[in-house]
Order: C-alpha cells, then sequence, then structure tokens
C-alpha cells in the first residue's frame, strides 16, 4: 500500500483537494448528510449511545429542565430521561420512514408497472383509483387506514405506506409510459425480445433509478405524517418513545415545561430538514436535467 | 439455391392513417384519410444498396415501418423472402429479426442509458445464442474495433461518449447478428461533415467487405451517391423515380429528381430550401400528378390524370408524364 502512495505522490493531495472541492461546493448537502448519518448511528446504537433505558423513569426528577448532570436534557413528567427518549425515538423514526417508504414505492412500482405497461382499461380503472386517493391528503388516508388497522409501529407503517402507494404509482407511469416510448424499446422488439425480457431488462432498470430517488425524498414525508398519526394519538402508542408521542405528552407543560416537547421537536425538525436536503442533492446530482452548470 | 435474391418486396404497399372528419370531433363531413404511403413498389436484392430520399412528410420513415413490420399496411403486401411481413412467426420471424438489423436516427435513444457498451453490442448475440459466453467479450472487442472503436470502451455507458462515437456502438450492435439488411434511418445527418464522412466511409466498407444489403433513408443526395447503387425519390407517399443512383442523379427524368438536385448544390449537405411553393397536405390529394402544383413542366393533361410509376428508360422508372429524358410515360 505505502508504495502506491509513495508512486504517485501528485495522486493523494489531488484527490484531497477534490473531495475538498466538492464539500465546498455542496455545504448544506454535506452538514445535512452528517446530521442523516448522525441520527442513523444513534438509532443502530442507541442502547449505547443514550444514557438511559426509554422507560427508566427517575422517581427524584420529574419535569427537569436542561442541565449539566444524569437528564442533561432534562426530564418528563413521568421521570424520563427526555435525551434517551428521543435517541430511542430516533429509531421509530427512521424505521417507520423506511418502512413505508418501502411499502409505498414497491406498491407504487407495481401500480405503475402494470397501469403504464397494459394501458386500456386496467391502466383507466387503476389511474381513477389513485386519483380517488390522492384527492385526500397522506395523512388523512393514514388515519383512515389507521381506523381500520388499529394502532401499533407496524400498523402505523402499514398505513402510511398504504397512503404513499398513490403518489409512486403515479410517477411510476409517468415514468413506463415516457421510456416505453423510447427508441431502445421498439429496437429490442425489432430484435425480437419478448414483452417480458423487455420489461425486465428495459423498462424496469429505467424507472427505478428515478423511483429510488424519489422514495429517499419521500421518508421525510413518511416520519412526518407518522408523527402525526402519533401525535394525536392514533398511532404508536405511550409508552413508546415516538417523537410525536412525545411531543403530545409534553403538549399541556408547554408554558412551564417547554423542553418536553420542545426537545423531540427539535429532533423531528431537525431530521426532516436534513432528509429533505439530502433528498434534493441525491436528486439533483443523477437528474441530468436539475444539474446545475458549472 | 432456390432462395429468392429479392430480400424484401414492397407490391403496391398503401398506408393510409385516419385522420378524422373535416371540421372537427363533430362534423358529419367525410372520414379523410392521409395516404402516408400510395401504391409503393420497392424491391431489394441481397447485396444491393437503396437509397430512400425525399422531402420531409414524404413517406420515407412509414415505408422504413412497414419494411420493419411495425405498422402493416392497409392496402398491398410487403414481403421478406417473399412471406408477409407481418404475418411472420416461429422460425421466419427469428430468422427476419436477426437478419434485418435497423440503425436509428436517434443513435443514443435506440440504445439503453442503463446499459454498459459490452451489453448492448451483445444483447444481439446473447438474444439469438449466437456466441459462448466465454467468446462474449472476444465478439464485443471484435465488432467493436471493426467500427473504429477501442476495446477499453466496453466497460462504458454511451453517456460518456460522444456523437459519432454512440453511432458507430449502434452500427457494431447492428452488425452483431450477421445481418442480411441494414436499415438505416438518417444514420449520419446531424453530425459535422468529417465525422459523417468517416462514418459513410465506414458504412461503404462494411457493405462491400460483407456484401450486406442496405437501405438508407437520407435527405442528402450526397449521401446517396456515396453509398448507395440505387436510389428511390419519394414524393407524397410516393416513389416517383427509381434507377441507379448515377444515372438518376447525373440526368434526372421527373422534375421534382430535378428539383431536389438543383437545390442541392453541394453534396454532403442536406437539401435545405427544396423548391418553391409548399408541399401540399397528403390529405385528400387533388386528382391529377401530385407534383402539379409546384412542377415547372406541368401542362392540362397533368391536372387530370395522375402517372403511374412504369419503366421509361433501361432499369429506369419515373411517374411523370412529360418525363425530362427519354420517351414520355404515355404516348
Ligand atoms: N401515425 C400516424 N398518424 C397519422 N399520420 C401519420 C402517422 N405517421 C406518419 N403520418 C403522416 O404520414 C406522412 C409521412 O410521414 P413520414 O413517413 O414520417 O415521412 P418522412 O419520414 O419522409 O418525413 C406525413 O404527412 C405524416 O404526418
Ligand atoms: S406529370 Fe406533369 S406535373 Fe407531374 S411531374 Fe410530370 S410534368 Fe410535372
Ligand atoms: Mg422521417
Amino acid at each position: 500500500m505505502a508504495d502506491v502512495a509513495l508512486s504517485s505522490p501528485r495522486a493523494a493531495p489531488s484527490r484531497a483537494a477534490n473531495v475538498w472541492t466538492y464539500v465546498r461546493g455542496h455545504v448544506w448537502f454535506v452538514i445535512a448528510a452528517v446530521v442523516v448519518a448522525a441520527y442513523v448511528f444513534a438509532a443502530a446504537f442507541a442502547p449505547f449511545v443514550a444514557p438511559f433505558a426509554p422507560t427508566e423513569q427517575d422517581m427524584m426528577s420529574f419535569m427537569a429542565p436542561p442541565a449539566w448532570g444524569p437528564h442533561l436534557l432534562g426530564t418528563d413528567s413521568f421521570g424520563q430521561d427526555l435525551l434517551s427518549r428521543t435517541i430511542y425515538g430516533a429509531r421509530y423514526a427512521l424505521l417507520i420512514g423506511l418502512g413505508a417508504v418501502l411499502i409505498g414505492a414497491g406498491g407504487g412500482l407495481v401500480v405503475g408497472l402494470a397501469a403504464g405497461l397494459i394501458g386500456g382499461r386496467v391502466e383507466w380503472a387503476l389511474m381513477r383509483l389513485v386519483d380517488s386517493l390522492l384527492a385526500l391528503p397522506s395523512l388523512i388516508m393514514a388515519i383512515a387506514f389507521i381506523s381500520i388497522l388499529g394502532q401499533g409501529v407496524d400498523k402505523v407503517v402499514l398505513a402510511v405506506g398504504v397512503a404513499l402507494i398513490g403518489p409512486f404509482s403515479r410517477t411510476v407511469r409517468g415514468d413506463v409510459l415516457q421510456v416505453k416510448a423510447q427508441p431502445f424499446v421498439e429496437a429490442a422488439r425489432l430484435m425480437g425480445v419478448g414483452t417480458l425480457a423487455i420489461v425486465w431488462r428495459h423498462i424496469i432498470p429505467n424507472v427505478i433509478f428515478p423511483l429510488a430517488v424519489q422514495a429517499t425524498i419521500r421518508v421525510s414525508y413518511a416520519i412526518l405524517v407518522s408523527s402525526g398519526l402519533s401525535f394525536i394519538g392514533i398511532g404508536v402508542t405511550p409508552p413508546t418513545p415516538d417523537w410525536g408521542l412525545m411531543i403530545a405528552e409534553g403538549r399541556s407543560f408547554v408554558s412551564f415545561a417547554p423542553w418536553i416537547a420542545g426537545v423531540p421537536g427539535a429532533a423531528l425538525a431537525v431530521l426532516l430538514i436534513a432528509l429533505s436536503v439530502v433528498g434534493d442533492g441525491v436528486r439533483e446530482q443523477f437528474d441530468p436535467k436539475l444539474k446545475k452548470e458549472g | 439455391m432456390s432462395m429468392p435474391s429479392e430480400l424484401f418486396r414492397l407490391l403496391d404497399v398503401e398506408k393510409a392513417y385516419d385522420v378524422g372528419r373535416k371540421g372537427g370531433l363533430f362534423a358529419s363531413g367525410p372520414r379523410r384519410r392521409l395516404a402516408a404511403l400510395d401504391g409503393v413498389r420497392l424491391s431489394l436484392k441481397a447485396g444491393e444498396s437503396v437509397a430512400i430520399v425525399g422531402e420531409s412528410g414524404s413517406g420515407k420513415t412509414t415505408l422504413l415501418r412497414v419494411l420493419l413490420g411495425l405498422t402493416s399496411p392497409s392496402d398491398g403486401r410487403a414481403l421478406y423472402r417473399e412471406k408477409d411481413i407481418t404475418l411472420l412467426q416461429g422460425e421466419d420471424r427469428d430468422r427476419f429479426c436477426r437478419e434485418v438489423a435497423m440503425i436509428y436516427q436517434d443513435a443514443r435513444g435506440s440504445l439503453n442509458p442503463r446499459m454498459s457498451i459490452l451489453d448492448l453490442v451483445a444483447e444481439p448475440l446473447d438474444h439469438h445464442g449466437l456466441c459462448k459466453p466465454s467468446e462474449r467479450r472476444d465478439r464485443v472487442a471484435a465488432l467493436l474495433s471493426r467500427v473504429g472503436l477501442p476495446p477499453e470502451m466496453m466497460e462504458r455507458y454511451t453517456s460518456a461518449l460522444s456523437g459519432g462515437q454512440v453511432r458507430r456502438v449502434a452500427i457494431a450492435r447492428a452488425l452483431a447478428s450477421s445481418p442480411a439488411v441494414l436499415v438505416a434511418d438518417e444514420a449520419v445527418s446531424g453530425l459535422d461533415v468529417s465525422t459523417q464522412a468517416q462514418l459513410l466511409k465506414l458504412l461503404r466498407d462494411l457493405q462491400r467487405e460483407m456484401g450486406v444489403s442496405l437501405l438508407f433513408i437520407t435527405h442528402d443526395l450526397g449521401v446517396a451517391a456515396y453509398l448507395c447503387e440505387r436510389i428511390a425519390v419519394m414524393y407524397l407517399g410516393r416513389i416517383v423515380e427509381t434507377g441507379l443512383t448515377k444515372d438518376v442523379l447525373s440526368a434526372p427524368a421527373h422534375p421534382y429528381t430535378r428539383a431536389l438536385l438543383n437545390a442541392a448544390p453541394k453534396f454532403f449537405e442536406p437539401i435545405a430550401e427544396p423548391l418553391g411553393g409548399e408541399i401540399p397536405s397528403p390529405i385528400d390529394l387533388p386528382p391529377g400528378c401530385r407534383f402539379a402544383g409546384r412542377c415547372p413542366e406541368a401542362r392540362d393533361d397533368c391536372r387530370a390524370s395522375d402517372p403511374e410509376l412504369v419503366a421509361g428508360a433501361p432499369n429506369r422508372e419515373f411517374a411523370c408524364l412529360h418525363p425530362l429524358i427519354g420517351e414520355p410515360a404515355f404516348a
């Protein structure tokens, strides 16, 4: 390894310079990516990062304000450590966001492919269904599904995921129609390639990528909707350290213990902003139409 | 040797599009038809090269789509090796797919941007089972070097290639299945002159070395003259003149061919402003010769009877009542 570095003394500094140029040109993207990575790390290693268990009650301190001491960010009305609960909460937020987006993108892929490829009445029926799904905001849709499914983390993932199928279906269908009209699809047909192989080899790879970009953007939306469900008390059930739930619990004490709602609220806001900056950056990076010149 | 020497044969092919009634959706007038192709006769023999020229809208692309089986004629027959193209099945269809290769005008769009050059060029080999997996890379490398591209390019994607390189990849891919016919729609247009010249030379060399037939659509008479022995001039859905390229271009019989020649002072330059007068709408053509409205030779009889494409000189056919050479088609 040392030989390589020595034999090309210019390579190392120039690569570092490249990285530096990139960072300088994309300051906000890099900051946001680091923030998201920090959340993912905290979520993955919550038991090691958090000073307390999320439901551990400290009988000596209820509604303690943030202070230097055992409870850096204070405690809630049950004497639970807010920092620890917020760190564990990142697990639920990210899990629900990713899970819901996977369901939404997967369902959207199936519906969009079916509509775009089959066409005719199937397409008409599917798109009318999607239109009716899109007529209601996702939160209302999710509320409707939750009222059928019942409460719980898995139910929230499913409800938010299903509510996202509509928008994903629409973009996938649009992309399928656009790709289907490309000369390379006709070229494959002329070569004698069968319909299934054309779909698999030529159409899916060209729609899956914009779908993945859209999915990264929608993770933050899914988290917001799921927090909304918990906030209005029909999502995740207490004492799960879900941010929406924590904000709801802290609501009654806002005037004299604002940190109870403020800490999870800030955690949620920062994650949402960071995720959308990362999502936009990813889209800009891979969508040539949006790429800035120079 | 019972194999017919004719690869493609078009027998009075007509392709009409229904364009609705005059006056819009709820109008009660007669249905109007747009004749994109109107009585086209054409044949392509093994090893032969034919250029199809004509202004935009004359039906060149429609002709090509009929030849490729992408649209079926509304009348007449389109044959490949004496079999109806749109009815080809099983082995015949496999053979058609293997033997007829298309080079698109939009070369970049005809290559899947998510496939590497290796996979793009190997796709015909894979699809028709033409080589062992172990030989795949070598075959692709040979095809790439045949079209003048370095084999290292295999790992790249078309987004990293220049316009000229992309066309070369498209040609390599078209050659992969050792086709009998290469069909090309404006395959060299939109490139700078030197790239165009290189590609034309490549195509001509390939045609001569491999004995592959060439059907080349172009609006550039220079390209036609360089690449193709025979030429067919199209106007409003019809072939109005056909013959050996050198004969037709040196002494055109049809006034439209002459107008095209006059409008193209230099070879390798597309016809800019073909001739005075608008090309008429192909919907509801008036009776008589369809070129009459723009033809300097037009006489009264031209507006009455519609000239057919007939042999007017050896090896030469034209559809004109008062041709510029030889005997009149109709006495
Ligand atoms: N699908 C279609 N529906 C209706 N009209 C068509 C269709 N395709 C082609 N045409 C018409 O047929 C005529 C010939 O078109 P085309 O074959 O594309 O000519 P060229 O390739 O010589 O420019 C044009 O008038 C065009 O508008
Ligand atoms: S038939 Fe008459 S109008 Fe038509 S091209 Fe010949 S001379 Fe011109
Ligand atoms: Mg055309």
